[in-house]
């Protein structure tokens, strides 16, 4: 119930409209990667989903950011976050764990391939993640998603949110090939969520 | 309610109840694919219509609070979707930030105090000096003015001229006392009814377009027809006025007139951004913008009009 109030606002304060232009809004299991502008990026994206999606998904969020008392809560009971390390990786905390533990119970998930958000509207180069979780499981078609105009609403740095209107655009899937090299997949999956960026 | 307010009551129901009976024949009748594409969205229009006009009237009948409340949402609305679409860059946030959340609410509180000398000066001195005071102290100078001009200029039309509507019931005008809200009920008829008759006349007779480049759906015959049809409107609502019958079709005119370069300046500002609406808000007419750009700047000499002349 928090869940649905929480996507009925930030639709409602960001107008977060989804646009499905490469895929529909399915029940398969997904990998919704997008661009990473601000901290409530996943919020909207997340929100941006239909409900019975929104029960099979989880995003993938910095253990370091949503570990407080509240975004702790909010991240282990609404969003159901899969929490990851990212200042001391160990073999112990390797992130790729926790992330192939969700999608094998069937979980779809929502990952920030570029890592940290970079001042305005640039795309930084992906992190290899991505790429370990479609050659793990390259039968889950990995979705590009380009959340656009979020960093105007709530810039790196900033607290008080800015009421502005945003977009959520769904791209058409990427599928990992046999035997397809890392930088090769990365360039795709990237030049994917590029191509769906409004001019 | 007395009986003014339940002929107006039953004459914007009555209209309504008629342009959703169109709509339901035009849907019978009309069957080639581009005309049942305009049927589509002339329903949706008429849907929409009946949503604004149970707001906008249901505000009016509660009061004073509850309209200024209303247009206070409205205005906030409508500058969201201005900034979204003008470039801003991160060192406007703070601004911004003032801008929504500060300014704007301070406008309508000035009415609600009946503040008429902070309400005609806060958006054009205070807001003009602060706005480029907090984006140069973020202390990025790229594009400094087009960008604190756009905020300013989002300000100025989707706040500043927009509240000039609901001052309309701060007036006071001797011998309509108490009535203040039938004259805006007037205004805002006047300006709607102006564009659903232009809308109207150009889709049955439109030939001439008036300004191809700037708004293709604007034409002579549309313009003429939906305008004369408007100022006969507004003269036969005169006995909810200060005014006689001929003053009510020369405010109308005026209203009309202004509310036609309203649509022209916000749709110039469209073609600029490259888009077609401003946002999709209410279905069929596109954003919150493109319902109030005429009036906005309708309001404003309506208002100073009927202050000069009738106060």
């Amino acid at each position: 119930m928090i869940g649905g109030c929480i996507a009925f606002v930030t639709r409602l304060l960001t107008g977060g409209t989804a646009r499905w232009h490469g895929c529909l809004p399915e029940p398969k299991q997904r990998i919704y990667y997008a661009n990473h502008t601000s901290n409530l990026d996943f919020v909207l994206l997340w929100s941006a989903l239909p409900r019975s999606l929104r029960e099979k998904t989880r995003p993938v969020a910095a253990k370091d950011y949503w570990s407080s008392a509240f975004r702790g809560f909010l991240a282990q009971h609404v969003f159901r976050a899969v929490l990851i390390e990212r200042k001391k990786v160990t073999r112990q905390s390797n992130p790729l764990e926790s992330m192939l533990q969700a999608l094998s119970e069937g979980e779809s998930l929502i990952i920030f391939p570029e890592g940290t958000r970079l001042p305005g509207d640039a795309l930084g180069p992906f992190q290899a993640g991505i790429f370990h979780l479609a050659k793990a499981r390259p039968e889950i078609e990995c979705v590009p998603v380009y959340i656009e105009n979020l960093n105007r609403v709530l810039p790196k740095g900033e607290v008080l949110p800015v009421p502005m209107l945003c977009s959520v655009h769904f791209g058409t899937p990427v599928c990992i090939e046999e035997g397809e090299m890392k930088t090769n997949f990365l360039e795709r999956a990237r030049n994917a969520m590029l191509s769906l960026r409004p001019l | 309610m007395n009986s003014e307010v339940r002929l107006l009551f039953a004459i914007v129901g009555g209209l309504l109840v008629v342009a959703s009976i169109a709509g339901v024949i035009l849907r019978r009748t009309v069957k080639s694919e581009s005309g049942q594409r305009v049927v589509e969205n002339l329903v949706a229009r008429v849907n929409a219509w009946w949503v604004m006009c149970i707001v906008f009237g249901a505000a009016l009948y509660i009061g004073q609070t509850a309209t200024l409340v209303m247009f206070c949402i409205t205005s906030f609305l409508a500058l969201r979707e201005f900034i979204t679409l003008s470039p801003t860059r991160r060192g406007d946030h703070r601004a911004l930030f003032w801008a929504f959340f500060v300014i704007t609410p301070l406008q309508y509180w000035t009415l609600a105090v009946h503040w008429y000398g902070l309400f005609v000066i806060l958006i054009p001195v205070y807001a003009f000096l602060f706005i480029p005071i907090r984006t140069a102290w973020s202390g990025d100078t790229e594009h400094f003015l087009e960008r604190t001009s756009k905020v300013q200029w989002g300000l100025m039309v989707a706040v500043y001229f927009a509240s000039y509507a609901p001052a309309l019931l701060m007036l006071k005008i001797p011998g309509f006392e108490g009535k203040n809200a039938l004259l805006l009920f007037f205004l805002v008829f006047v300006v709607q009814i102006s564009d659903v008759f232009q809308y109207t006349w150009g889709k049955i007779c439109g030939r001439r377009k008036i300004a191809p480049l700037v708004s293709p759906n604007k034409t002579l015959e549309g313009f003429l027809g939906g305008g004369l049809s408007a100022c006969a409107a507004g003269a036969g609502l005169w006995w909810i006025t200060p005014f006689t019958p001929l003053q009510a079709a020369g405010m109308a005119a005026v209203i009309v007139w202004m509310g036609f370069f309203g649509g022209l300046v916000m749709s110039a500002v469209k073609r600029d951004r490259g888009v077609k609406d401003y946002g999709e808000l209410i279905p069929g007419h596109g954003g919150i913008f493109d319902r109030i750009d005429s009036l906005c700047f309708a309001a404003p000499i309506f208002f100073h009009l009927t202050r000069w002349w009738f106060c």
